[in-house]
């Protein structure tokens, strides 16, 4: 083993102190170069006094594992107080009905009493749930037949690549109209929709990298020294894939989540007494005129800041897990 | 050339095969009894058991489902597409009226979202890293997080209920008899539909052509205008545009799949006479027919939409047109993963 190059001390006259991870953009590259000790005063005296940081920031790397904590802790909570709330959601109050939003009622009330605010977490809950299930199956679909296509020869190969290629060909909206037509309405109905119809991007992503470490030495080794095909994939292939599977994974719950509420709101998800993000905007159409934006305007709101959070979520633990990233 | 069609037939040929088998298969297995959809749920509950099972014998609905796949690709074929349930009427007419509805609002949005998303993102690339790149990247990942019909209810809100500037839904007048339609209103019915799908639309084609026009700007060829002393915008101009133009085309070509899947979102929202609605209601309703030739012409445009795309790359990279086809599939392979 040679010792790498990272792993020398480093001196300031070393010739690149931050090359290799960093360095694509100069406005990157200053925040890099204060993390090469020794080299931080020079670097410092160097940029003019506007340009220099204010305070000094936790490394990025902190940064963006907080960002990531963040994040999921605010889902976690989002998921809790919904089930909690789950009961409350359906409390009609026909004294309280059609209340705009204010201190009592966050969200504001519908027609029967119920609270906004309550339904929409119930709502977001189920969303979750939903998107939890769909993108796990969905990104086990990708990894089995990514896999599969990636190690299982050329024939099964053109099959899976076609097979992604038709999935793809269809409009999803259309295609999910058609899954839960299929299957009848309901939660099953819409979680193996969405499972079964959002596996091809990240299968695609999955083949490529297979089909790349397969070319790498260390697997050639691990095969001359005799390793089955099922150990070589388990042992040296899995663990190499596992982070972008688990980025896609992350990933694939925007999208599961939104076309969740798209079918639902469409009339082929949940069912009407479901507290579905979905049922609420649809509900919601029928008192537009009357002036009730309320009812669509915040459960919208939190869905997109649902989704986003999922998004934040995992763009930084791509940035984390991404060796070429995890300093940004 | 002759190759390069004939290859492009023949996957069409195929990709249409597949789809209609696999439309065929859902729309079969779904557990609404056939007969029951056709007739009606009160028709069906007064009727006896002989009637329903000679009903059964006449829709075939005891056949094996290869035996009526085959009768009934046969028909399509033929240009036979089945009567719709819903609407009363053979789905070809169904589908021709609601296919130019649908149509125009796709095109419109298709245009506008171009333009914008390719003017929004050589701005932001321009300006990198200043405040306006910022906002305008934020606006992007924010809509690509906003379900597009809930952005149809917030306009619908803003600019119908609370301005008054457009009416609510339909694509005429209610109570307008066809000759009375003027172009503008059927713009003005236009309007609203077409905005939304396009500002969703605006967000992928906005970021892909700030990453291009960011790594134009650090090129070679880029710097040495700069260096000339062309200004970033005349190195832009007479440099840069060309590099973008085609491959932000390529995209929008290829992004024709999700423009549907928002459009049937968007008309169900603004009760838009279009396809998209028709498969809904199609859906809702057991439609078997309606459903199933509307998921063809999807998947037919689609393929048109990805069809042209492989074209124009060929078009954009000489090397692609001298080297032959095997580095054109490469380079689709990589337009397929972006455009995902």
């Amino acid at each position: 083993m040679h010792p790498r190059r990272s792993d020398l001390p480093m001196t300031p006259n070393s010739p690149h102190p931050s090359e290799g991870a960093s360095g694509v953009s100069g406005v990157s590259g200053v925040a890099h170069t204060s993390e090469a000790p020794g080299g931080i005063v020079g670097t410092l005296q160097k940029i003019p006094v506007l340009h220099r940081p204010r305070r000094e920031h936790a490394s990025n790397k902190t940064h963006t594992l907080l960002i990531f904590g963040a994040a999921a802790l605010l889902l976690i909570a989002i998921v809790a107080s919904g089930r909690a709330a789950g009961e409350l959601a359906l409390l009609t109050d026909f004294t309280q009905k059609n209340l705009g939003p204010g201190l009592e009622h966050w969200f504001g009330t519908d027609w029967m009493g119920r609270d906004m605010f309550l339904r929409t977490l119930a709502g977001l809950s189920l969303s979750v749930l939903v998107g939890l299930v769909a993108a796990g199956a969905s990104a086990l679909i990708a990894l089995l037949l990514g896999t599969a296509a990636a190690l299982g020869g050329r024939k099964l190969d053109t099959a899976i690549t076609w097979l992604i290629d038709l999935m793809l060909g269809i409009p999803h909206i259309v295609l999910l109209v058609l899954i839960s037509f299929a299957l009848g309405k309901g939660f099953w109905g819409i979680t193996i929709g969405v499972a079964v119809t959002h596996w091809p991007t990240l299968a695609r992503v999955i083949r490529a990298e297979i089909l790349q470490v397969k070319q790498a030495p260390y697997i050639e080794v691990a095969r001359k020294l005799g390793r089955s095909r099922l150990s070589l994939a388990l042992r040296h292939m899995l663990p190499f894939v596992f982070p972008q599977f688990l980025v896609g994974l992350v990933l694939l719950f925007p999208h599961a989540i939104l076309h969740e509420a798209a079918l639902t709101f469409l009339g082929f998800g949940l069912s009407p007494e479901a507290p579905a993000i979905g049922i609420i905007l649809s509900e919601s159409m029928s008192y537009l005129s009357a002036g009730y934006w309320w009812l669509a305007v915040f459960p919208g709101v939190a869905l997109v800041a649902t989704v986003l959070l999922f998004d934040l979520a995992g763009s930084s633990l791509r940035k984390l897990i991404d060796p070429h990233t995890s300093q940004e | 050339m002759t190759s390069f069609i004939l290859r492009n037939v023949l996957k069409f040929v195929l990709l249409m095969l597949a789809t209609s088998m696999v439309v065929f298969a859902l729309v079969s297995v779904s557990p609404l009894d056939p007969v029951q959809m056709n007739v009606g749920q009160s028709a069906y509950l007064t009727m006896s058991p002989e009637k329903k099972a000679q009903l059964a014998e006449y829709w075939g609905t005891n056949a094996p489902l290869w035996e009526r796949y085959g009768h009934w690709f046969g028909d399509v074929i033929r240009g036979d597409m089945g009567t719709s349930l819903r609407f009363n009427a053979p789905v070809a007419d169904v589908i021709a009226g609601r296919f130019l509805n649908s149509l125009a609002l796709m095109a419109a949005a298709w245009i506008l979202s171009g333009i914008l998303g390719f003017a929004l993102g050589l701005v932001a690339a321009v300006k990198r890293g200043g405040i306006v790149d910022r906002i305008i990247k934020g606006y992007c990942l924010i809509l690509a997080a906003t379900p597009t019909f809930w952005l149809g209810l917030v306009f619908l809100i803003i600019f119908s209920v609370t301005l008054g500037w457009f009416p609510i839904g339909f694509s005429v007048p209610i109570g307008a008899s066809a000759a009375d339609v003027g172009f503008l209103d059927i713009l003005r019915h236009l309007v609203l539909p077409a905005t939304t799908l396009s500002v969703i639309g605006v967000a992928n084609i906005a970021l892909h052509t700030r990453e291009k026009a960011i790594d134009t700007r650090e090129s070679e060829f880029f710097r040495f205008a700069e260096a000339r002393g062309a200004s970033t915008w005349q190195a832009m101009r007479q440099h840069g545009l060309r590099n973008l133009l085609l491959p932000a085309l390529t995209l929008q070509f290829a992004q024709v799949a999700e423009l549907f899947g928002g459009s049937v979102l968007v008309e169900q929202v603004f009760s838009y006479p279009g396809l998209g609605s028709a498969a809904v209601t199609a859906g809702l309703g057991g439609d078997v027919a309606l459903l199933a030739a509307i998921a063809l012409i999807s998947a037919a445009l689609v393929f048109s939409g990805n069809l042209v795309a492989n074209i124009l790359y060929g078009v954009i990279d000489p090397r692609i047109r001298r080297r032959g086809f095997a580095c054109a599939k490469k380079a689709r392979k990589g337009a397929g993963d972006a455009s995902s």
